[in-house]
């Protein structure tokens, strides 16, 4: 079966300084990756690339077995969707319109009963229903990224590309987004690709972490056979253990030269 | 979906219902406001003329088998009212309308012809055709021509630097601020060689008034306003979308650097035609956009409208004033406008609640 997604031999540089080294990764229908690593791995310039932002080097990004390149852009956004790291600062529009934006793929400029359903749909995925009307500039950041997810899912894609979609929520909306995104993921047969910081997130809502080491692969698969202590020493540079008594690995950090450097 | 959120879907559709009508009856209301205004405008002036007479001279002039007025109201009306008033709506509409654009695709609140430096070349070309007299054209169209090709360099210098460095909203603001620099020194210049005559017209072209109107200027105005602000009104869903930040636009499926082009083409175009004819009426750019934008949003499906409006409101008001206050004087009206604007811009800023 053709992935929904797949990355072949991706590389790109910025000049001459080399970014991403040959990245190759499918992503199938109804899952969940996390692309995980160190700031400044390249994490933002893959997702980049693979929304067609950035011009690869080398390398190809496909789309259900079709070359994103040879695509019009109009037929890209309704194929994947882009939730980008801190969005949202500038609109002064409400949330309502914030999020029939995404609707902009199939819209001309007239605004059907259907295309509102689906945002209220939406809003009422996340939680947003109260925020309705209110300007996005009003909210706070974790209700940003909310919209911005909510916008995402409106654009009716089977792929979703999330950088850092969870870095301003708190503990409980934080596990509500990855909720919603693997449970739609599952529901109806999403690729979600999405950059996070919090392993143990990544962990737990993942069914497959790809990690990046300063723009190379450094390992990808489930999240057991990845997240390892070796791999936290070689990747991150940090001691940690990795807890495998819960349903996902988890992993706490050791304090490194802590009471016994101190002695 | 469970009924009770069904039920919440609709509350949130019938508000949103509530949220579009008020902006309907908005935009309607300026309208209103606007025609009133249009009304009351041309029965002033320093000839003394009731407001029955001003209406019959106009009707006279529509329908000349059915109404009749005296010759002199019916010249001065049509010759000279009618078409000024006409000419201040359309050039407060074009340029808040650009503002809009500009102030959106660049994602910068200070943005506008003026600050980009559009306004500050039509000067300089002005300025070359007041203190120098070389033009394209001759006549009474030397200084006109000039301001225009000189707006549209300028834009074109912005695009050239920005299309070298990287289409992009801040390499389009840095650029425009140096043009606008480099074209204030040379307006600067032709102003220290210049002769105290030439001097005082240059000074005097900076203030912008709409004193020269006449109908066939008013109708390449409207004819540059007509072709280009529907097209921008199709494409508000781009406008928005490129409002959001070019990464946002291109996952929607907007091709970024062609919209951005075409649409400071566009504006700087409608920015030209106007400024031309009018010298440089800055702040209506600026400001008719904001006070839109705090009332009705970012939205620019309701935004281009509703704050084209607001500008033809704001220079009408303010060239009625102009003519009115110290009769039969006729005040430049790019002062009055600054007077009037910004006491009112200064409230809604300070009211804002997000400010």
């Amino acid at each position: 079966m053709t992935a929904r997604l797949s990355v072949e031999d991706l590389s790109f540089a910025y000049r001459d300084r080399e970014v991403l080294r040959e990245i190759t990764f499918p992503v199938a229908a109804g899952e969940v990756l996390g692309l995980v690593g160190p700031n400044g791995c390249g994490k933002t310039t893959l997702i980049r690339c693979v929304d067609g932002m950035l011009t690869p080097r080398g390398g190809r990004v496909l789309l259900s077995g079709r070359e994103i390149r040879t695509m019009h852009r109009r037929e890209v956004a309704r194929a994947m969707a882009y939730v980008p790291q801190s969005a949202g600062n500038r609109t002064s529009s409400t949330v309502f319109e914030t999020v029939l934006m995404g609707r902009r793929p199939y819209l001309s400029w007239t605004v059907s009963p259907e295309d509102e359903e689906k945002v209220a749909e939406a809003l009422d995925l996340l939680d947003l229903r109260g925020l309705a009307l209110r300007k996005v500039s009003e909210l706070s950041g974790g209700e940003r990224q909310r919209v911005m997810i909510a916008r995402a899912l409106v654009q009716e894609t089977g792929v979703i590309l999330l950088d850092e979609p969870t870095s301003n929520l708190d503990v409980c909306h934080q596990m509500a987004a990855m909720e919603v995104l693997s449970g739609l993921a599952e529901e109806r047969g999403l690729a979600v690709v999405i950059a996070l910081h919090d392993l143990n997130l990544a962990a737990t809502y993942c069914h497959r972490l790809l990690v990046l080491s300063a723009g190379s692969v450094y390992g990808y698969g489930a999240p057991e056979e990845v997240l390892t202590e070796e791999m936290l020493r070689t990747v991150y540079g940090i001691e940690a253990v990795v807890k495998r008594d819960l349903s996902a690995p988890y992993m706490v950090p050791v304090r490194s030269g802590g009471l016994r450097g101190r002695a | 979906m469970t009924g009770e959120a069904m039920e919440q879907n609709v509350v949130i559709q019938k508000g949103y219902a509530r949220l579009k009508k008020t902006r309907a009856l908005f935009i309607g209301g300026l309208f209103t406001a606007l025609v009133i205004l249009i009304g009351v405008a041309v029965t002033l002036g320093s000839a003394d003329f009731t407001v029955d007479e001003s209406y019959l001279a106009i009707l006279a002039g529509l329908f000349p088998g059915i109404f009749s007025a005296p010759e002199l109201t019916k010249t001065i009306i049509w010759d000279y009212r009618l078409h000024r008033v006409l000419f201040a709506v359309c050039a407060g509409f074009g340029l808040a309308i650009a503002g809009s654009v500009m102030q959106g695709i660049l994602r910068n609140p200070l943005a506008s012809p003026f600050t980009l430096g559009i306004a500050s070349a039509a000067t300089t070309g002005a300025s070359i055709a007041i203190v120098l007299g070389a033009g394209v054209a001759g006549g009474e169209y030397l200084v006109i021509t000039n301001a225009f090709l000189f707006a549209l360099l300028a834009a074109l210098a912005i695009y050239g630097m920005a299309r070298y460095r990287g289409i992009g909203s801040e390499t389009m603001v840095l650029a425009g601020i140096a043009v606008m620099y480099l074209f204030s020194a040379v307006t600067s210049l032709l102003q220290y060689v210049g002769s105290a005559e030439q001097l005082q017209a240059v000074v005097f072209w900076t203030f912008g008034s709409v004193d020269k109107s006449t109908w066939p200027k008013l109708a390449i105005v409207s004819l540059v306003l007509a072709c280009t602000v529907p097209y921008l009104l199709y494409r508000a869903w781009d406008l928005n979308a490129l409002a959001e930040g070019d990464e946002v636009a291109a996952s929607l499926g907007v091709p970024v650097e062609r919209s951005m082009i075409l649409f400071m083409v566009i504006a700087s175009l409608i920015t030209a035609v106007i400024i031309c004819f009018t010298g440089t009426i800055g702040f209506i750019g600026l400001v008719a956009p904001h006070i839109t934008r705090m009332v009705v949003g970012g939205d620019f499906r309701t935004l281009l409208p509703a704050s084209g409006l607001v500008g033809a409101l704001l220079l009408l008001g303010a060239d009625s004033i102009a003519r009115s206050v110290l009769a039969p004087q006729v005040l430049p009206v790019g002062i009055v406008t600054a007077f009037l604007g910004v006491p009112f811009f200064i409230y809604l800023f300070l009211r804002r609640r997000d400010a």
